[in-house]
């Protein structure tokens, strides 16, 4: 008797289980993430088994490797018409292949490239001990100041741990705004955030600042992340799934089945209305909105500043673009109870940041209110909620990140004995000292400012073209106060390099490499050509400009 | 496809700007030819622009359209009209003055020169060339400006206007000054705050008004808004039209400067050297003018007409407060800024008084005033470099000693003051023959403006010119040759224009009549015809 037929006398088949189904991964359409991931995983390996020598060639080879193929591949997917006929949801609804995605992706690792340049740049500081040096601690575990820090300096340790660390945090980039559920905006969210915490600690000069930026950093991140995942919780109990379509479905009316199990809290408002809040809440804070923007100064100015020029350009064009998706595809049958709100936010963060800004007196800190300020010009195309709304914060956002990145590549050239010179005092005069520095950076703080033929006034004509044809006048005349005053201390900048006598002990300007050389020309390249024939970009921006749902 | 004069006219400064500044640091006199040569090109073709232009003709002339930023509707759209080829050419005249005016202005100060040669090499400061390429670059912004008839166009080169502007005020200053370096320094810089502050300030505001224009009009092309409004299809309610002129109105009254908005103009023509004044007064701020007649009177006719009243007493609160403060002033520099006020409330004075007498002459105004201006500041920008003070006090009796710098200067006077047979005279008449047409009243306050103008220029001449010589002036040098080469043309072309004006009329005149139509206004009946 076969054994079969044995066990079948005393027992009968039952019907066959519903498999658990295999989900079905595109892995081609989520390329971009992938590449920059398995990269990131490589470059742990890396760390542990490739010689110390070599450890930073080969990281930084992966590095750009990694981004421009994953750039590479957005662009095929683009090509493809992933951006437009043929978006689509991918991963089992987990991830949003289209336009807005691709086009924010390509942002974040464009940005990302030249940032990481910055990374990699070991010519700014003098040599320790005959080797070469970047940004970051010789030895992150030892005690600023300590025996063993100096003992770490002297053997030539660096911390080429940052190169992984900045591709995990790209690749939580690349998925937040691309984030079709909440819980993969949840993980994408702490992906990028958590090697960002740790970024911030790393500084090489002025390390007790660095680490008390990064707590700080992680504090309020860790408490802004509970209060986003509470407010999932809150919307899945109101709409008994975690799919952006399908709440939105409910918010809309158009579902009224209710799940059992969820049969108390499906479709109450009152969970909807404060879930609603406190995710916008923990998107708000990755944003650097007032009143949530209270960790931005001290974390820009104590990173290490090519740290805060990745962090201040590529999370907000991240976050800019979750805040935009959840907005746009979730929650716009209720765009009557959030935009009062987002009006109301739009305006104290532009008059804040700008307001605030004019009594710094140390550059990374100004640079850090002035982007709070730009939070709340791009958070008056948001409120638009047009079409032109999004394209042209997506056009906004591709503009300020290469601003900024250039801005604070500048920043790492002026330096004193002390590391970077941040203090505004040490620039006055800098003009006469290195005119094309000096020059460079005005044409940054010009685009800022939002002069025309800079990259800044297209993004912000562009953005209050939008609120105002959405109806929001008065967000406009509110812009136009902000970006005055704000133009006010952007001018003090240029006053102080061009028109003040140089001081004599005051900082020197760095040669670099051509590493920051190329972040800075980029920088001044994509300015200049974004700001005189910006049509192109427009277009693909606006192409771009349709959510798949 | 025709050929682009217009955009080679504006393009070729902006070349000479870029060339200008790629002069390596030894190279200072090559590149003040090269900004010189560069200057003149533009006004040949300038010449050329004006003998193309028809003054019976089209509209807008010369046009050129391309498509720039099809997403906000912008075009790169250029034409002249009479008024904008009257101002285009005395901007391309203006300039090579300016140019030889300030030859000397920005090299290296001598102690700096002598004392530090090798601070200077080491830090690669390149004043000189920065000037002049800075010159040139307002040129081609202001020129292209002129010729713009995209709102957004125009509105980008008006703003951008303002950098280099700012850099020649901050970066260039007056080295006759009281007190020290220091001091200088800090007043300077305020200077040019100051100027840029409320011109951005301005400028925003205008921004909002634009994309407000925008959001109503659905274009930013004058042609196409004209046609629009023309077909009837342009539906601005009174309300918006008015907020959106107010917005305009307030920029280029800034940039006027209209009172109460002109308190930097006498800080930013204080601080700055003699030729970048005249650049500021005579060139840049003419630009605020010509759009309240191109863009205010042309968006917003009934608006304009609405606001008519208010306009015209800030305008002739300009008149008689610029005047007077141009009495009391013991600066040249700040005494010529105070006039220049009271002259830009002629200049609006003329325009809304809706006449076309008035707005020819408002036109014309610009023309001359730009011309008697430039010459009246230069003049006194040779002065104040031969003594190093801008102070009137420490003049007196300078006739006897250079009296050929004290002639031209009393020419520059006398035409600020408007005496008939020199420029001046013809566009203030016709700014208060047209003016009281329509508002006798203001034609007589008006005129008490071209009294105290009588009253501040004699006393300036009197002071510093005449009376016994004072020590610090014994021994001053007359105008040298590249000061008279500055002067003698400025003062040919016043009396020329002033003797005969009519090309200069003929050219604005159907503009004019344009700008008329658009606000519906037709010219009073002279009283004689109507009492028939």
């Amino acid at each position: 008797m076969s054994a079969t037929a044995v066990h079948s006398l005393w027992t009968t088949a039952a019907e066959p289980i519903d498999k658990i189904p295999a989900p079905t991964v595109e892995y081609a359409q989520l390329a971009p993430a992938l590449i920059v991931v398995g990269a990131a995983i490589v470059g742990v390996l890396v760390e542990a088994f490739v010689p110390r020598k070599v450890r930073y060639h080969v990281q930084v080879f992966l590095t750009v490797v990694a981004l421009v193929a994953a750039f590479a591949a957005v662009v095929a997917l683009a090509a493809g018409g992933y951006g437009t006929t043929k978006a689509r949801i991918a991963a089992m609804g987990a991830i949003a292949v289209d336009g807005p995605a691709l086009f924010l992706q390509g942002t974040i690792l464009l940005a990302s490239l030249v940032a990481v340049f910055t990374f990699a740049e070991r010519r700014l500081d003098p040599e320790a001990h005959g080797n070469r040096v970047d940004s970051f601690a010789a030895q992150t575990a030892s005690v600023p100041g300590s025996d063993s820090e100096k003992a770490a300096v002297k053997a030539g340790f660096t911390t080429t741990e940052v190169f992984p660390l900045v591709l995990f945090a790209i690749t939580g980039m690349l998925v937040f705004p691309a984030a079709n559920d909440l819980l993969t905006l949840f993980i994408a969210l702490e992906v990028f955030s958590l090697p960002l915490y740790l970024l911030c600690a790393v500084a090489r000069r002025k390390r007790l600042m660095s680490q008390e930026a990064a707590v700080k950093y992680f504090l309020l991140g860790a408490f802004s992340s509970a209060i986003l995942l509470f407010g999932i919780a809150m919307l899945y109990g109101y709409a008994g799934s975690v799919s952006y379509a399908k709440i939105a479905d409910v918010v809309d009316g158009s579902v009224r089945t209710i799940d059992p199990a969820l049969a108390d809290t499906m479709g109450n408002d009152a969970l909807l209305l404060i879930g609603g809040a406190m995710i916008l809440v923990g998107l708000l804070f990755k944003v650097g909105a007032v009143p949530f923007h209270m960790w931005t100064p001290d974390v820009y100015q104590g990173a290490p500043t090519p740290v805060t020029g990745f962090m201040a350009a590529a999370t907000k064009v991240a976050a800019f673009g979750a805040l935009l998706r959840l907005l746009y595809v979730v929650l716009p049958g209720m765009s009557w109870d959030w935009r009062p709100v987002l009006w109301a936010i739009a305006i104290i963060t532009m008059l804040g940041g700008a307001i605030v800004a004019i009594t710094q007196t140390d550059i990374k800190r100004l640079l850090a209110y002035s982007s709070i300020a730009h939070a709340g010009f791009i958070l008056a195309g948001v409120i638009a909620t047009t079409p032109d709304g999004i394209s042209s914060v997506m056009f906004y956002l591709a503009a300020y990140s290469f601003v900024t990145i250039g801005a604070f590549a500048v920043v790492t050239l002026v330096r004193d004995a002390g590391g970077e010179a941040t203090h505004l005092s040490k620039w006055a005069g800098l003009g006469r000292r290195s005119p094309l520095v000096a020059a460079v950076f005005a044409v940054f703080l010009l685009a800022f400012a939002g002069i025309p033929l800079t990259s800044g006034f297209t993004g912000k004509f562009a953005v209050f073209k939008a609120a105002a044809e959405g109806g929001a006048g008065a967000l406009v005349v509110v812009g136009v106060i902000s970006s005055a005053i704000a133009a006010f201390f952007y001018i003090r900048v240029i006053v102080l390099m061009f028109f003040s006598e140089p001081k004599a002990e005051g900082p020197t300007v760095a040669v670099p490499s051509p590493l920051t050389m190329t972040t800075i020309a980029v920088g001044v390249a994509v300015t200049l050509v974004l700001g005189v024939v910006p049509q192109y970009f427009l277009d693909l921006a606006s192409q771009a400009g349709v959510f798949v749902r | 496809m025709s050929f682009p004069l217009l955009t080679v006219t504006a393009a070729l400064p902006a070349i000479g700007a870029i060339a200008t500044a790629a002069v390596p640091a030894a190279g200072r006199t090559a590149a003040k030819w090269l900004a010189l040569l560069f200057s003149l090109g533009t006004l040949v073709l300038a010449a050329v622009v004006l003998v193309r232009f028809e003054p019976g003709g089209d509209r807008y002339q010369l046009t050129e359209s391309h498509a720039w930023i099809k997403d906000f509707g912008v075009r790169y759209e250029l034409g002249v009209d009479g008024i904008g080829v009257a101002l285009l050419a005395l901007t391309a005249l203006l300039i090579p003055f300016v140019i030889l005016a300030g030859w000397h202005d920005a090299d290296p100060s001598p102690a700096s020169a002598g004392d530090t040669p090798v601070e200077t090499k080491k830090y690669r400061w390149r004043p000189t060339q920065g000037f002049f390429a800075l010159i040139l670059a307002v040129e081609a912004m202001v020129i292209l400006s002129f010729e713009a008839t995209d709102v957004f166009l125009f509105y980008i080169l008006f703003e951008a206007m303002l950098i280099p502007m700012y850099f020649l005020i901050g970066g260039f200053g007056d080295r006759a000054h009281a007190g020290s370096d220091e001091n200088a320094s800090a007043q300077r810089s305020y200077a040019a705050v100051k100027f840029l502050l409320y011109n951005l300030v301005g400028g925003l505001i205008m921004l909002a008004a634009v994309i407000g224009l925008y959001v109503v009009a659905g274009s930013f092309s004058l042609n196409e808004i004209a046609e629009a409004r023309a077909a009837g299809t342009l539906d601005m309610a009174t309300n918006t039209e008015r907020l959106l002129f107010l917005g305009f109105f307030f920029a280029f009254a800034v940039k006027a400067p209209l009172w109460p908005l002109h308190t930097w103009l006498p800080n930013a023509m204080g601080e700055a050297t003699a030729p970048v004044a005249v650049l500021i007064t005579a060139v840049v701020d003419k630009v605020g003018t010509f759009a309240m007649l191109r863009y205010c009177l042309q968006l917003f006719p009934e608006a304009s007409k609405w606001a008519t009243p208010v306009i015209l007493v800030l305008a002739l609160i300009s008149i008689v407060y610029g005047a007077l403060l141009a009495v009391g002033q013991r600066d040249i520099k700040r005494l010529v800024a105070y006039a220049s006020i009271s002259h830009f409330g002629f200049i609006i004075l003329g325009i809304f008084a809706m006449t076309s007498q008035g707005q020819s002459g408002a036109t014309l105004y610009m023309v001359n005033h730009g011309i008697s201006t430039a010459a009246l500041m230069l003049v006194a920008g040779f002065l104040i470099s031969r003594r190093g003070s801008r102070l009137i006090a420490d003049y007196g009796g300078v006739q006897k000693v250079a009296p050929v710098l004290a002639g031209t200067f009393l020419i520059g006077g006398l035409a600020t003051l408007s005496l008939p047979g020199l420029a001046p005279f013809v566009s203030e008449f016709l700014v208060l023959v047209g003016t009281f047409a329509r508002y006798p009243v203001a034609g007589i306050i008006a005129t008490f403006g071209i009294v105290l103008a009588a009253l501040y220029t004699l006393v300036l001449y009197q002071r510093t010119m005449t009376g016994p010589v004072k020590a610090e002036v014994r021994g001053m040098p007359d105008l040298k040759v590249r000061e008279l080469a500055v002067v003698a043309p400025l003062i040919a072309l016043l009396l020329f224009l002033g003797v005969f004006p009519k090309p200069l009329t003929d050219i604005v005149n159907p503009a004019v009549e344009h700008t008329m139509s658009d606000v519906q206004k037709k010219d009073p009946k002279p009283e004689v015809e109507a009492a028939k």
